[in-house]
């Protein structure tokens, strides 16, 4: 579902521009966004559904507290999306439920 | 009635002090009774040891030295059900109770054959019913894939099962409003005075004027209990508890030591310490729980962990409830344990009855958790 961003880039603090991948579409974020920034400046998302009733979320708090901004991020399912800063080519795609777990060959 | 006619005054047939599962679930059986009932809580400052717990309505292994407490929890898991569609039914609040059966994982066979004799002699001392299984390695990797290969086995309770302990707590809650119950959350009760052969309580700035009064105030108890002629020895015993992001459905029964909530996340805990009321967490604790975890589910390990607490067991010196009215003032009970949400449909149920007309339980003796076990 795309909708316009109510996220708006100050004019002041430039930085460097870092390209990421979201859901395989590269997006322009800044060094120092965090990837639920980025991802929310890019207008994209929701970024997760829940495990509970399936309904579609975003980030929220921004500061690590509501486990809302779970996504996929380079590979490791469940990241808090708000904690963790984009990088030059990073992967990120959206969490869909429950992660798995792949079984332990006992 | 004339409740609340008078700013700072109650008037209620009954006070619990207490608004715990312990507190709360006695006030849902008063209410059944027709009580008008008033829950004076402590509020923040409380230890709440309901809101820290391990969420298990657990049978296996309990009351091994008291055949009397067993009779009891067995009594309430079995009144479990009713009790959850209760709720389910005057809240809409699914407690998410699931009673399919609990595994007690054994590390080591050392362990396994203790635990095998300790079921084996409580299912003598009950006369032979006391239904367990014992599961080596490969019986238990039938019931549960992703056991660990150094697992020993465990043993099976089927009367065992686990609740969400918070949706529990906020449906008690709801409920006994519902009902028209009073919950009074005005700070900790500074003095209970036996007047007239009723009592009034006084918390905070507020006075209840009341018939009965039953301290359920978990470790608040200890002290409040020689106001009414009581005696509570309670102590804190801490235990830690791990939590874990929400992963896929992998574990179908809850063990003594992790579970998984319906919504898939993991709680891991079971540890024991006697650091007075100190419901902090400590790096060493955490990561024996944790170690241990991972042992009995590999593939723990791969999973992050989001939260820890520490939060204190209401503890008695042998371990089981007190359930006593006093003699010097009739009217005034105590009701304390340390299982909650276990006892709670007992709690609801034949010890509300017993309080509310003195009726003695058939399935256990109440004699049996009388106060003066600990006098000397």
């Amino acid at each position: 579902m795309a909708s316009d961003s109510a996220f708006k880039r100050l004019p002041a603090n430039p930085a460097d521009a870092v390209e990421i991948w979201v859901e395989g579409q590269a997006v322009t974020a800044r060094a120092g966004d965090s990837v639920a920034a980025a991802v929310l400046a890019a207008g994209l998302g929701p970024t997760r559904t829940t495990p509970v009733s399936g309904s579609p979320r975003a980030p929220y708090c921004m500061m690590g507290v509501c486990f809302e901004c779970l996504m996929e991020i380079d590979g490791q399912p469940n990241t808090q999306g708000c904690m963790i800063l984009v990088t030059d080519g990073m992967k990120v795609s959206f969490q869909r439920g429950a992660r798995d777990i792949p079984e332990c060959s006992a | 009635m004339n409740a609340g006619l008078t700013p700072g005054c109650t008037d209620a047939d009954v006070s619990v002090i207490g608004g715990g599962l312990v507190g709360l679930a006695v006030a849902l059986g008063l209410q059944d009774h027709g009580r008008q009932v008033a829950v004076i809580d402590e509020g923040d400052i409380a230890l709440r040891a309901s809101r820290g717990n391990f969420g298990l309505v657990w049978v296996q292994g309990k009351g091994d030295s008291c055949p009397d407490y067993a009779r009891l929890t067995r009594q309430s898991a079995r009144q479990w059900r009713r009790f959850a569609d209760g709720l389910t039914d005057a809240t809409g609040i699914d407690i998410q109770l699931s009673q399919v059966g609990g595994l007690y994982i054994c590390l080591t066979e050392e362990e396994l054959q203790q635990r095998q004799q300790m079921l084996s002699s409580m299912r003598d001392a009950l006369g032979g019913d006391y239904p367990f299984e014992v599961l080596d390695h490969s019986a238990l990797k039938a019931r549960v894939r992703e056991i660990g290969p150094t697992v020993a086995g465990a043993t099976w309770g089927p009367e065992d099962g686990h609740v969400n302990p918070l949706f529990l707590l906020r449906a008690m809650v709801e409920r006994f409003l519902k009902r028209g119950g009073q919950l009074l959350t005005c700070g900790p009760v500074s003095r209970i005075t036996p007047v007239n052969g009723g009592f009034e309580v006084l918390a905070g700035d507020h006075r209840i004027g009341c018939s009965k009064v039953v301290l359920a105030a978990g470790l608040g108890n200890k002290a409040l209990a020689p106001q009414v002629g009581l005696f509570a020895p309670l102590e804190p015993n801490r235990g830690q508890v791990l939590i874990a992001e929400r992963v896929r459905h992998f574990l179908d029964y809850p063990t003594g030591h992790v579970r998984q909530t319906a919504e898939g996340t993991i709680q891991c805990g079971d540890s024991k310490e006697d650091v007075g009321f100190d419901c902090g967490t400590t790096t060493d604790v955490l990561a024996a729980i944790a170690a241990r975890a991972v042992r009995m589910f590999p593939l723990l390990a791969q999973v992050r962990l989001v939260r820890s607490w520490g939060a204190l067991r209401v503890m008695t010196p042998d371990g089981y409830p007190i359930y006593q009215q006093s003699e010097q003032y009739p009217g005034a009970y105590l009701v304390t344990c340390h299982s909650g949400v276990t006892l709670a449909a007992a709690h609801a149920g034949p010890i509300a009855t017993w309080i509310e007309n003195g009726q003695q339980p058939d399935e256990f003796s109440l004699e049996t958790f009388h106060g003066q076990r600990f006098s000397v």
